[in-house]
């Protein structure tokens, strides 16, 4: 069935997969020394697909069973403490119950690797996607990537093991797509024959401090407040190095592989007044949504968000610098704020010092997976242009599709 | 806030709090902490090292001096504790099968 495709000096078989397969593939060829994990839905088949590449012999790797989520990364980090190339995956009430490891993991610097299936949290409970997982995990140092394809998701998972490991950055990293959208859809993707040319390209790095009988160390210590902030802001210059080692992670990606994604992805910026941003599967739709528009002469672009943290601020402001208007579009709700957003705010905040700027509209739509289809973009696309008629924009996010709100 | 100027800036520490060095709360004075200080009674003192198995800070050092007690008893060894490290606990206290250690509050 599969198809051999030969590309650069590496081979490639074309696999149908979905998200949470292409992950799994991602796993067995950088030949990850220890996974543990929890089952959750959606992102349940991650780890049953490693497991039987483990009972396969196709990927040597100790498979530890654990009671809970914080359980699954409490050992994932334990055993990345002791050297080994570790890696978990989770979502929605298991990414909540993993969270006070999640600052742990960042706190002392292991190169952790984890994939987020995204779904909406309860109450009520809702196995259906959204980001509001994710966004919860925002301030807890984590590198984090949102991939739109489940090519990308194979491609951003070898890449997040390369910056993770880098000697100067030394984060865990974060690979999220949409739960079910993604995580359950099948799409071709692109696998090498043979995992040499990925472990050349992302490489183990057991050279770092590690817990090892023979040279004792100490992790996780107390530490009193003469001592904690500076570890604390060794990890904010380490997000700002990861920023441009995420770049050039992708960059030589693209050198090596021939597939590249930069931080940002942006369609027709350059000449549009209204620009919608998207994260995740979303902005397959927003794409779709806007060819047609685009045809006929509308001036309207999109843009991607792919490196969530640490945020591109460079690139979103040269990106949108053009518009009049940016349409965020976020499958998230910071509850109590008035731009609900977060990734809106952060748009916002990145323009803010400066005197010309785009208006920004912050919208909230797709929450627990209530559908945004093609026609809901161009609804957008039309009420951007209203709001940009009337020359100001909302100030408070719009609750897109609720039943019972209209905006005129 | 001089003190704390004086300490490493903080490129010039390990990451994430990790101690490279091993063995180095030895160098960290704890002794103030405590309350109530064991003192060993040589001469109660049985040798059954109860004490040196239960203390968790490692403050019951063997000493090669032998003792002689009072009804004439001969140990090849003594028992010294380690007051720069001790916390104060009171495990060895409570765990001595012989109550041989007295619990005495610190005066100034």
């Amino acid at each position: 069935m599969a198809v051999t495709v030969q590309e650069a000096k590496v081979t490639w078989k074309r696999l149908p997969l979905s998200s949470n397969y292409a992950v799994a593939y991602a796993v067995k060829d950088l030949d990850v020394d220890v996974i543990a994990a929890y089952p959750i839905t959606p992102q349940t088949t991650v780890v049953e697909k490693i497991a039987e590449f483990i009972a396969n012999g196709e990927l040597n790797a100790e498979m530890i069973h654990v009671e809970s989520e914080h359980s699954a990364l409490s050992a994932t980090i334990a055993a990345s403490a002791a050297g080994a190339r570790a890696f978990t995956a989770t979502a929605s009430q298991g990414l909540e119950l993993m969270h006070e490891i999640l600052h742990i993991a960042s706190g002392l610097r292991l190169p952790v690797v984890m994939s987020i299936a995204t779904r909406a949290l309860s109450a009520p409970i809702s196995i259906w996607n959204d980001y509001s997982d994710l966004m919860n995990t925002r301030d807890t140092s984590w590198i984090t990537l949102i991939a739109s394809s489940a090519q990308e998701v194979y491609d951003s998972i070898v890449q997040a093991y390369r910056i993770a490991e880098d000697p100067e950055v030394m984060l865990p990293v974060m690979v999220a797509y949409d739960g079910y959208l993604m995580s359950h859809t099948y799409e071709p993707v692109l696998v090498p024959e043979d995992n040499k040319p990925i472990l050349d390209y992302a490489p183990k790095n057991y050279n770092r401090i590690k817990l090892d009988p023979e040279r004792p160390i100490t992790m996780g210590t107390l530490t009193g407040p003469e001592w904690y902030y500076e570890f604390k802001y060794q990890q904010v210059v380490a997000m700002k190095k990861a920023l441009e080692k995420a770049r050039k992670a992708d960059e030589e990606f693209k050198a090596r592989f021939g597939r590249g994604y930069g931080l940002i992805e942006t369609f027709n910026v350059e000449d549009a007044d209204v620009v919608i941003v998207a994260y995740g599967g979303l902005y397959g739709t927003v794409i779709e949504a806007l060819e047609p528009l685009v045809e006929k002469g509308v001036k309207v672009g999109a843009m991607r968000l792919r490196l969530w943290r640490p945020f591109p601020v460079e690139d979103v402001k040269k990106a949108l610098g053009n518009a009049k208007l940016v349409t965020v579009i976020d499958k998230a709700i910071s509850y109590g704020a008035r731009i609900a957003g977060p990734v809106a705010l952060e748009i916002m905040s990145s323009f803010y010092q400066d005197e010309a700027k785009p208006m920004i509209m912050s919208i909230i739509a797709g929450i627990g997976q209530r559908r945004i289809t093609e026609d809901t973009i161009r609804e957008i696309v039309d009420y951007s242009f209203k709001v940009l008629d009337r020359g100001r924009a909302p100030e408070e996010s719009l609750y897109w599709g609720v039943r019972g709100v209209k905006y005129e | 806030m001089a003190a704390e100027e004086k300490l490493p800036a903080w490129n010039e520490i390990p990451p994430g709090g990790i101690i490279i060095e091993p063995g180095n709360a030895e160098e960290r004075y704890t002794g103030d902490w405590r309350v109530f200080r064991p003192v060993i009674n040589q001469d109660k003192c049985i040798r059954c090292l109860l004490c040196w198995v239960y203390c968790p800070d490692s403050v019951f050092h063997i000493i090669d001096e032998e003792y002689v007690t009072s009804k004439g008893r001969k140990y090849s060894f003594s028992l010294r504790i380690d007051y720069d490290h001790c916390k104060g606990c009171g495990i060895c206290v409570e765990e001595c099968p012989v109550n041989a250690i007295d619990f005495v509050e610190e005066v100034k």
